[in-house]
């Protein structure tokens, strides 16, 4: 169980005690509170919130949380502040938390839940949105309705902030940054539903034809979860490729992971954008995934290659392009897998082209593949310090390498430094039936022992 | 960029089959096809000249809801042909129209044949584009879309014009009532959709309406959910509900098409990942391609659907990734002429693989077994191991395939499951029979698995031994 640090123990406390100033009108005068509707809701948002709780269901709806802000909006609009911010809190009490600390997250989260619903029901009423749904009134209802979700999202994503500022150490501008900039759209149309849920709510078809709405945002989200679980799977059969290749030949374990976090930190420094690095980062990872074409034999020999098989070596990147051709979304990273041993003045493979003829992925691929070659021990020589890599590479760029990418990699790597030896979190999936392989083989030909095995455990720039 | 795109397209839901000219009960579903587009023509015909003579009751609602129906329809976002509800919103529009009964608290008088003659000329007006393609099956869509419009607008519109509804007064029954219209709605179109994939597939029926209910939970009611709402809620508070009560089916269109890109993309995969064996010169090039693609067709045949034939089809893809580990190539690729614990060995070292990749834990479990006698093995297992063994003994050439499943007989009582023999051999005799004409023309917009002759064919070449 992870301590929770003082500050942050603060800030929940002053939190919890601001949401509790806000109840207070509650009890100083009489308000005409619907208190029925306000159960509901609350009863409504705490059914939506257990289900996850319960292990057989949450395999069945695998869904985050944010799936029923509508309800909290829909109290927002429909009740009085005070009121509205109550609905939050049973949910929040009972829902299920991710990580270890429960109680404080529970008690976090209903107090953040809270805060903003109040804020949201306060600009709400401020801005005369209460008659506007009475009597429904329809362009009109959609102003008061829209800023009390854009409210809703900041207060919320303020609030988070902060808490990744005193217990995550965050910087507090940028997560805040970061926090608001996905989050804006989807609240949006939250609101919208919550509106929606309101209209129907106090129309003469009452609560029952408000559940209706949550459906359709139930299954996005249902549908969102869907789309990260197979986006994982996805990732994980990229790296099986990978890996795929580390099994004929061992002494390129963990080069691909570090080519494609070289290739996203030369990428980084060339502004490139997001979409693009994300595809970089995989043209690096998959660059040598042509090997699976080269005969084991020839990838494992111990000693100098015959040009023969020196012509055969040569033929990876055509595999290479030829196996990852059929995946759409490699885009030009296809380009950077079959040219990455082009050269500038012409001289490399397949095609001999030359200078700015080379796409530039495959120019920033040829360059993080050097380097990396470099700085790790392979079966024909030993690693390399980072500083006497850098300055082969200076020397051979121009007439070998891009001198844009090699200038860029320098930067890149004075700013945010370069670690060969990463532990490795997946020692145990790239260790593939050993025994197996060798049954089949004489073991390890070269009798080295095999490298430590290095993956990156978080990629810069990787999703997270 | 587009020329990698497809040559992996998902197998399930858009394998099609040659037509099944040759069968028995071909006729007899040509028939049902053919009664469909009819009775949808016929009803079409009789709403737009009804609708023409009167005139329209209510046109600025009408052409709201057309209006809503059409752009639905062009909003698809790159849907897959054959996808099972490519335009959502089109769909909840023309629902909602068909269940309209108020506009803004004042009654509307619109009838069913009105609901249709807006809903087709909607639909139709968002499917020009796809018409102008030239793909057959956006004719389908427009009939199916018509049909089940009928049913739900025949259920509702007399009902709500002759009052008798509002007798059971306005509040929660009314909107109760809209829900279970909207349900039997769906079974309708899911019946209709089903009966359209029979005939163009030459799948069996059953597995096929098996795979519909079962897709109903999905964005199916989300869109049903949705035209319940926009008719409530248009009843509430006018046509300006219209609008903004779309956006919560906008995004779950957009988080389906996310979705759906994503399950493209890793299919993809996969498919390279099963192509190295070939480019590495352990398995004769394009064996993994026919392989699931025969196994999916038997599988289906056999009667699995949804998440079971999405095991098959990957297993049946990777089941050679285990020659990967081996130093040298077996001779030709070929795994089943091997002794059977070198065949064990390497099922045992392919599942060690594809344990890596991020597929179902079952479809591992397939890739070890597939050299078990049959009786140890799990269905999908078995029709790899019968489908793997009749592509080895073919080399993909259909002139062997009388002499493969002779062999293949031979070896039920231990390898070879007999239920599965016979499927293949059904699944081949339909494939052979009616020869090439039947063929393109059923296949639509999408090229199966097995046509594409590969440029992987050179790239092998140049490989020595």
């Amino acid at each position: 169980m992870r301590s929770v640090p003082a500050t942050a123990r603060a800030y929940i406390l002053g939190a919890v005690l601001c949401a509790a100033a806000c109840l207070l009108p509650l009890f100083g005068q009489r308000t005409t509170v619907g208190w029925s509707a306000v159960a509901l809701l609350a009863a409504l948002y705490a059914g939506c919130e257990l289900p996850p709780r319960c292990r057989h269901l949450r395999k069945a709806l695998p869904i985050s949380a944010a799936s029923f802000f509508p309800v909290l909006l829909t109290a927002a609009f429909l009740l009085p502040a005070p009121a509205a911010m109550l609905v939050a809190v049973p949910g929040s009490l009972l829902g299920r938390v991710e990580r270890a600390p429960a109680g404080p997250r529970r008690i976090w989260r209903a107090a953040q839940l809270a805060l903003a619903t109040w804020s949201a029901a306060s600009t709400h009423t401020l801005l005369g949105g209460a008659r506007t749904l009475s009597e429904p009134d329809f362009p009109h209802a959609l102003a008061p309705a829209a800023a009390a979700a854009v409210v809703f999202c900041l207060v919320l994503t303020l609030l988070e902030a902060g808490i990744l500022a005193t217990a995550e150490r965050q910087p507090a501008g940028v997560a805040w940054r970061g926090l608001v900039l996905h989050s804006l759209v989807p609240h949006l149309v939250h609101g919208l539903a919550g509106l929606m849920m309101a209209v129907l709510w106090t129309s003469p078809y009452g609560p029952v034809s408000a559940l209706l709405v949550l459906l359709p945002m139930y299954i996005s989200c249902w549908l969102f979860a869907q789309y990260h679980r197979e986006r994982t799977a996805h990732q994980a059969t990229i790296r099986a490729l990978v890996q795929a290749v580390d099994l004929k030949d061992r002494y390129t374990r963990g080069h691909s992971e570090r080519v494609g976090r070289a290739s996203v930190l030369i990428a980084r420094e060339l502004e490139m954008d997001e979409e693009r690095i994300e595809i970089i980062r995989f043209a690096g990872i998959l660059h040598d995934v042509g090997k699976l074409g080269v005969p084991t034999r020839i990838l494992r020999k111990d000693g100098p290659l015959t040009p023969e098989e020196r012509r055969v070596i040569q033929l990876h990147p055509e595999y290479g392009h030829e196996i990852v051709r059929g995946i759409g979304f490699l885009g030009e990273a296809r380009g950077a897998i079959l040219h990455h041993h082009e050269r500038m003045d012409g001289t490399g493979y397949p095609c001999g082209l030359a200078g700015e003829r080379i796409p530039e992925f495959a120019r920033v691929v040829a360059v993080a593949d050097a380097f990396d070659a470099m700085t790790s021990t392979r079966s024909y020589s030993r690693a390399r310090p980072v500083p006497v890599a850098l300055a082969e590479l200076e020397r051979c760029a121009g007439a070998h390498f891009d001198p844009r990418m090699v200038k860029a990699l320098v930067k890149a790597l004075d700013r945010h430094g370069w670690e060969t030896e990463v532990t490795s979190t997946e020692a145990n999936c790239t260790e593939i039936a050993p025994g197996e392989s060798a049954a089949a083989s004489p073991p390890d030909v070269r009798g080295i022992p095999p490298q430590p095995v290095r993956v990156a455990d978080r990629t810069p720039g990787g999703p997270a | 960029m587009r020329e990698g795109d497809e040559p992996y397209p998902p197998l399930r839901g858009a394998v099609p089959a040659p037509r099944t000219a040759a069968r028995p009960d071909s006729a007899l579903s040509t028939a049902v096809l053919a009664l469909v587009h009819t009775a949808a023509a016929l009803l079409v015909c009789a709403a737009l000249s009804v609708t023409l003579w009167h005139g329209l009751h209510e046109p600025a609602y009408a052409l709201a809801f057309g209006a809503l129906v059409a752009i639905g329809e062009t909003v698809r976002w790159g849907a897959a042909p054959r996808e099972r509800e490519p335009a959502p919103l089109g769909a909840a529009g023309a629902l909602a129209y068909a269940l309209l009964g108020e506009c803004g608290g004042r009654p509307t008088t619109h009838g069913v044949l009105q609901v249709v003659a807006v809903v087709f000329a909607g639909t139709l007006a968002g499917a020009v584009p796809q018409l102008a393609r030239g793909q057959r099956t956006a004719l389908d869509h427009v009939a199916r879309r018509v049909l089940s419009v009928a049913f739900a607008a025949v259920c509702f519109q007399p009902l709500y014009n002759s009052g008798a509804l509002q007798e059971w007064g306005k509040g929660a029954p009314y909107a109760l009532f809209l829900m279970v219209l909207m349900a039997l709605t769906a079974l309708c179109d899911a019946v209709l959709a089903a009966l359209v994939l029979r005939v163009r597939s030459g799948f069996p029926y059953g597995p096929l309406l098996r795979e519909e209910l079962r897709a109903l939970p999905g964005i199916g009611s989300a869109v049903c959910a949705t035209g319940a709402v926009i008719a409530l809620a248009v009843a509430v508070a006018g046509l300006w509900a219209l609008p903004v009560f779309c956006a919560p089916l906008l995004l779950a269109q957009l988080s389906f098409r996310r979705y759906e890109a994503i399950r493209t993309t890793y299919r993809q995969t996969i498919a390279s990942l099963a192509r190295s064996t070939e480019i590495a010169g352990y398995t004769p090039p394009g064996h993994a391609r026919r392989v699931a693609e025969l196994s999916c067709a038997v599988g289906r045949e056999m009667g699995l659907t949804g998440n079971r034939l999405t095991v098959l089809e990957y297993a049946a893809l990777m089941h050679d990734i285990g020659q990967l580990s081996l130093v040298d190539p077996v001779p030709g690729g070929a795994t089943a002429p091997l002794p059977a614990d070198r065949q064990r060995r390497i099922a045992l070292l392919g599942g060690a693989v594809v344990r890596q990749t991020g597929v179902p834990a079952e479809v591992a479990v397939v890739v070890e077994r597939q050299a078990d006698p049959y009786r140890d093995q799990p269905l999908p297992a078995r029709i790899v191991r019968a489908v793997n063994a009749y592509d080895d003994l073919t080399g993909g050439d259909p002139a062997h395939a009388p002499g493969a499943l002779e062999r293949l007989r031979a070896g039920t009582g231990r390898d070879y499951h007999p239920g599965v023999i016979e499927a293949l051999a059904k699944v081949l005799s339909r494939r052979t029979a009616p020869a090439a004409p039947a063929a393109p023309a059923a296949q639509g917009p999408r090229e199966p698995l097995g046509d594409e002759t590969g440029p992987a064919a050179p790239a092998t070449e140049a490989h020595p031994g």
